[in-house]
């Protein structure tokens, strides 16, 4: 436990040379420049291998599937060597008792120097009955856990704010992790999160053992802070007007924008069009479908997802905001007319009455 | 010839009587009618651009994206407006405390029981029009006053949720201030939702509004429409106010 990373490294059999360029690689992939290269290999050769934790509760493990397909295996690789995953219900090979050991070992060996990651949302309805590990509740498990962290980091949109199983009517109570957790969160929202994000905010906890920038809901800003509109490559288009009207139309073939599509770009705070999925082949957009805002909150609640606002709650699936309006409008233009009708039969002698008198005098 | 001249003799006393039976009263001073042509020409300005960026033409599809920037520019009078509007409703707002009687502030929040009556009885009178006459409002009535208050709500409500929207592509420290709108109110979607849905509370507005001026004028004759250019009304003597 007590060894530093590149020792760990050396031991393995990696040379001085590759260590190096893991730390530049590490340095890229928290967002530091070159000049900060430097800081990063001291901080590996003299802090010593951080003891990690992963729960996981309420989830579908599509974060943890996402984060084994990071891009750049050099990274992966290592990170696995140099951090010690002492326990993860998907990875681990221990199982049982054996599994609950690691956990509370860690947890006791490492006070307020581990680092808890946690996928998926936690059940507090029924007392938490509804995600229950080895007899406890999920709600008592994180508790325990991250009693002592040194940091907590919210994976993928389940920890971050409840996505699907915190969607209306969230039957089970799903509660994100920073409304359960008296410390700060980073949250990494997302279904899932982009791996190399996610290996963003590992890496920069590691390499500079303290947390990233965070916007008002805790994302890390170098890769929250803008949205997937604000870096589209069909954003010219958007500007121009050019909007896809149809799946199978020419403006489709064209590559054009896909805002009336119900493109959720422009509300959407994520890094797909910057760093894009699987080793930066593509992402959403660009493979012709719109973006369906998985990182926000509560994006489950905001159908249909092939329209551009979402239909106006308590009137049903088919009423837009623009449908009631025009009702209102139209029974309003109907109303102000009967009432020009009501006026001239009603008010005709008053109105008749006051230009007599202007008559008279 | 003893024969009288027919026309001349009746049109006389009419000419001669009328302008003494009208008083003309200076109602709305100039930043009351400025703020209001300006809101006007902004709020046509935000409903027409803002209902184009919900729902873009299906057109210019002729040209490539090098070549237009339209719905660019749509945008751009939508944010140009915007800030105009917030700009005219602060002088407004000061004005509210510093104008006369009619442009106060007290009009406009029915806190008074006479208000409340005085809205009761334009319920009675000019809309469902079960009474036959009611007082002569020289300023905005009750009701009407309620009705801008309630304006102005939305106003609020849009310029908050519009410039929470606008802070994100702004390096402006002044829309920074409403950052705190967008985790209140879950995400950019819902409040993209709500500031589009609120854009209908201006559509109904400016039907009743004109509706009404045509009304008034016709029915009480004060030269309601001509007031807002020139800000003088009239008010005929007799009648009580």
């Amino acid at each position: 436990m007590g060894q530093t990373i590149w020792q760990s490294m050396q031991q393995k059999g990696y040379s001085r040379r590759e260590f190096l360029q893991f730390c530049s690689a590490a340095a890229v992939i928290a967002g530091l420049d070159k000049s900060s290269v430097g800081q990063v290999v001291s901080a590996f050769e003299t802090q010593s291998r951080p003891a990690v934790v992963w729960m996981h509760f309420q989830e579908c493990t599509c974060c943890s599937e996402s984060f084994i397909r990071a891009s750049h295996p050099t990274v992966i690789d290592v990170l696995f060597d140099v951090i010690s995953l002492n326990y993860t219900e998907t990875l681990m090979a221990a199982s049982g008792f054996q599994a609950e050991k690691s956990l509370s070992d860690t947890i006791r060996d490492n006070k307020g120097k581990y680092i808890v990651l946690v996928e998926g949302s936690v059940p507090t309805a029924e007392d938490g009955v509804y995600c229950m590990i080895g007899g406890k509740s999920g709600e008592s498990i994180l508790q325990t856990v991250t009693a002592d962290a040194a940091a907590v980091i919210a994976w993928g949109s389940c920890a971050s704010n409840g996505c699907v199983q915190g969607a209306k009517p969230n039957p089970t109570s799903a509660t994100p992790i920073h409304k359960l957790v008296d410390k700060p969160v980073i949250n990494v929202p997302g279904c899932p999160p982009i791996a190399d994000v996610m290996m963003g905010v590992v890496t920069h906890l590691l390499v500079l053992g303290q947390m990233p920038e965070l916007d008002d809901i805790g994302r890390p800003k170098e890769f929250y802070g803008r949205r997937v509109h604000d870096t589209c490559y069909r954003r010219p288009n958007y500007d121009a007007g050019l909007f896809v009207e149809a799946w199978d139309d020419e403006n489709a073939r064209k590559g054009y924008c896909l805002y009336k599509m119900g493109c959720r770009g422009p509300v959407t705070y994520n890094a797909c069009s910057v760093v894009k999925w699987n080793e930066g082949t593509s992402y959403p957009i660009q493979s012709g479908h719109g973006c369906i805002g998985c990182s926000e909150a509560g994006f489950w609640d905001n159908e249909p997802f092939y329209q551009h606002l979402p239909s106006f709650p308590g009137f049903g699936i088919e009423s837009t905001a623009d449908t009631i309006g025009a009702t209102v409008g139209l029974v309003t233009l109907a109303g102000v007319a009967a009432h020009a009708v009501l006026t001239n039969v009603r008010k005709k002698s008053v109105i008749e009455e006051e230009h007599q008198d202007d008559q008279k005098e | 010839m003893s024969t009288p001249v027919i026309g001349a003799a009746a049109a006389k006393p009419v000419a001669n009587e009328l302008p003494a039976d009208y008083k003309r009263i200076y109602v709305w001073e100039f930043p009351v009618r400025l703020f209001h042509w300006v809101t006007a020409l902004s709020i046509a300005m935000l409903c027409v651009t803002g209902f184009l960026i919900g729902h873009p033409l299906h057109a210019f599809y002729a040209a490539e994206a090098y070549q237009q920037y339209w719905f660019g520019w749509m945008r751009f009078v939508h944010f140009a407006s915007a800030f105009v509007l917030v700009a005219v409703s602060l002088v407004r707002l000061y004005w509210a405390f510093r104008g006369n009687q009619y442009a106060s502030w007290r009009n406009f929040i029915p806190l008074t029981g006479a208000q409340w009556k005085s809205i009761w009885e334009l319920i009675t009178v000019e809309v469902l029009q079960i009474k036959k006459y009611g007082r002569y409002h020289v300023g905005h009535n009750a009701m009407a006053a309620f009705s801008y208050f309630i304006l102005f709500l939305a106003f609020l409500f849009q310029t908050v949720t519009g410039l929470a929207l606008y802070s994100n592509m702004s390096d402006a420290r002044l829309t920074h201030v409403f950052n705190w709108v967008v985790p209140l109110m879950g995400g950019d979607a819902n409040v993209r939702f709500w500031h589009h849905a609120v854009l209908w509370i201006f559509v109904l507005f400016i039907i009743v509004h004109v509706y009404l001026v045509f009304y008034d004028d016709y029915v009480e004759g004060g030269g309601e429409m001509s007031a807002m250019v020139s800000g003088w009304k009239f008010k005929r003597d007799k009648r009580e106010d």
